[in-house]
């Protein structure tokens, strides 16, 4: 299983320099870049860690890309997101992200269904790696 | 257009018992000063032979506020100087003899606060079988910001439609599931899981899909949940299907709608055939129960296809906003439905900033101030494919829902393969475009390039190679685009 969240998963693992590459169109864009990292890839677990606040006043790609190695210098098992914070009156939310590192093995998710009424369900999903306890997950 | 016809101004004689042309009753103002409060409206009209183009203006004001056929003395008991919409501009439409336009300024007190219904009977109730008239076309509205904030506006906009699933930065892919007519709700949802788990964000229920004997709904909506709650585990993605949930009465629609949500659906649909008055409840229901809404055009073209007569879409457009739907269709460009392209950035303006400025190369005849509305997220389909991903991304932006339907499901290698070539498609021109490259120029070089690691994307390219739906518009603009505005 491969997680296909983010802009680019479809697509062969990023290098160093495309990750260079994308962060500075969104830096070029007025955006500010920032790293994030978990060992729980739920579809809907919104907060990410953060390494570090989003670089606001950066205006040089080369940081994002030294980030992002240092980030995976402590978290190099886990996922690695790169994001990009539009803060213009309209918006305010994130223009862009991608997934920049990801553990070798990714055991995906499972479906749980709860039988209920009639031939109603309720579904679960639920990451086979997040049943271990933060930080043994991968 | 200016001429010596006037408002009567002897109200012994304005108001003796008769006829009297409208022009005189008050209903043509040449030196109006439109107010900023003012609803605003340009028509396009071709009077019978013979009649004045503004009297036909007047008329057309007169017929939709206060005026009837003859003289009524109980006007008097009204301000009705007030009420009456003022026409108070024509011009002859460019290269088309025998048509103009006419700008008509109405008092915001003759409108219900938060009602499209109330507006469009006011607007377009009355006046489009008027006998004097061969023809007649609104083609443009500007709304006061007092009167926008009379309405909800898309129950959930497009930030927070992002923010919910959780994807950004790149168009969304959908597929409307094919054949829309037949399948039994098991297949359904077979097509739905392949779509979804091949990469696509959206499947969609076609316009007519509802509740017949090869399928019912709640058999539907059952098997389509347990397609996407196992797609969202094959890709640890959120992923949706919109779950058409028109029907014969309100209260199915409420039934469906809540059943979805039961479900655990991030977004249901509805069709515009349901009337304006169902629309605006069931964005009341979005919005109250964080459902994002998908509306299809079903039955547009009836009315805004010809330019001579009926409404532009880009008016619908507006009305839908206002109305507050998330999603709406608005053309793809070049796939194989109707839309020149400076026509249809004038509707995609409409969807998704903040504020139009008049531009008249793309329809747009006013300006308009959103006043933070949310946006609403075009969805662009019909006969469109992979090879076609550099043209989609270049007229449509990303903040739009590409819709490869046949483009999907017809692949010569299955669903998830339609659905993995288009992804790939999609997130390798981003990227290209990101990284600085001419994607309108090097479109192709991008795709080939990308299909080296991807084969389904090759077997995609090679299917529908040159495909492409080249015919002359139906409803282009009538001024031509400077140079400094064309695409």
């Amino acid at each position: 299983m491969k997680l296909r969240q983010g802009q680019f998963s479809f697509l062969p693992d990023l290098t160093d320099d495309d990750i260079r590459t994308q962060a500075q169109y969104a830096i070029d864009n007025g955006w500010a870049v920032s790293v994030e990292y978990t060992d729980d890839p739920h579809p809907r677990n919104v907060y990410w860690e953060m390494w570090g606040h989003p670089m606001f006043d950066n205006k040089d790609a080369a940081a994002v890309v030294f980030e992002v190695n240092e980030c995976r210098k402590e978290h190099g098992s886990k996922y690695i997101r790169v994001l990009a914070f539009d803060a213009t009156h309209g918006w305010e939310s994130i223009r862009m992200m991608f997934i920049v590192n990801r553990p070798t093995e990714e055991p995906g998710f499972r479906v749980v269904r709860q039988e209920v009424e009639g031939r109603n369900m309720r579904y679960t999903i639920e990451s086979y790696a997040a049943r271990e306890p933060e930080g043994a997950r991968y | 257009m200016k001429d010596e016809v006037r408002t009567e101004t002897d109200l012994k004689k304005r108001y003796s018992a008769g006829v009297m042309k409208y022009a005189n009753m008050g209903y043509w103002e040449p030196d109006y000063q439109p107010k900023d409060t003012d609803v605003l409206t340009m028509f396009r009209i071709t009077p019978q032979d013979g009649v004045d183009a503004i009297e036909a203006a007047a008329a057309v004001a007169g017929e939709s506020s206060t005026a009837t056929w003859t003289v009524v003395w109980t006007d008097r008991l009204t301000a009705c100087e007030k009420y009456r919409a003022k026409a108070y501009r024509v011009d002859p439409v460019p290269n088309s003899p025998g048509e103009y336009f006419a700008y008509i300024a109405y008092d915001l007190d003759l409108f219900e606060p938060g009602s499209i219904s109330n507006l469009t009977a006011s607007i377009i109730g009355n006046v489009f079988g008027f006998k004097p008239l061969k023809a007649l076309r609104l083609e443009d509205m500007r709304f006061p910001v007092a009167y926008v904030k009379t309405f909800q506006g898309p129950a959930t906009g497009i930030v927070v439609e992002r923010e919910r699933l959780n994807a950004y930065g790149r168009p969304l892919l959908g597929a409307t599931v094919k054949p829309k007519l037949g399948l039994s709700g098991r297949n359904y949802g077979r097509v739905v899981y392949e779509a979804l788990a091949g990469g696509l964000d959206f499947t969609k229920d076609d316009e007519n899909i509802n509740s017949q004997p090869f399928m019912h709904w709640r058999d539907r909506f059952l098997y389509c949940m347990e397609a996407v709650n196992r797609a969202s585990a094959a890709t640890g993605e959120v992923k949706g299907t919109y779950l058409n949930v028109t029907a014969g009465t309100m209260e199915e629609m409420y039934e469906r709608a809540e059943f979805a949500k039961s479900l655990g659906s991030v977004i249901i649909m509805i069709d515009l055939v349901i009337g304006y008055t169902a629309i605006q409840s069931m964005a009341k229901w979005a919005r109250a129960n964080d459902m994002i809404l998908h509306l299809h055009r079903a039955g547009h073209s009836t009315y805004t296809r010809q330019r001579s007569h009926g409404v532009s879409f880009r008016v619908i457009a507006k009305w839908m906003r206002l109305a507050g739907v998330d999603h709406l269709h608005a053309g793809t460009v070049v796939g194989k439905l109707e839309g020149d392209p400076a026509t249809t950035k004038g509707y995609y303006d409409i969807f998704r900033e903040e504020y139009n400025p008049t531009a008249l190369e793309n329809g747009i005849f006013f300006d308009q101030d959103w006043a933070s509305l949310n946006k609403m997220m075009p969805v662009a389909s019909g006969g469109i494919h992979a090879g076609q991903m550099h043209q989609l991304l270049t007229y449509l932006g990303e903040d739009v829902v590409l819709q490869f339907g046949g483009g999907t499901i017809g692949h010569p290698h299955g669903i998830q393969a339609g659905a993995t070539a288009n992804r790939v498609a999609l997130e390798a021109m981003v990227f290209a475009r990101n990284s600085g490259r001419d994607i309108w120029n090097e479109g192709e070089d991008i795709l080939r390039d990308a299909a080296r690691t991807c084969t389904p994307l090759k077997q995609a390219l090679d299917t529908w190679k040159g495909v492409t739906f080249d015919y002359a518009s139906t409803d282009a603009p009538d001024f031509a685009p400077t140079p400094e505005v064309s695409m």
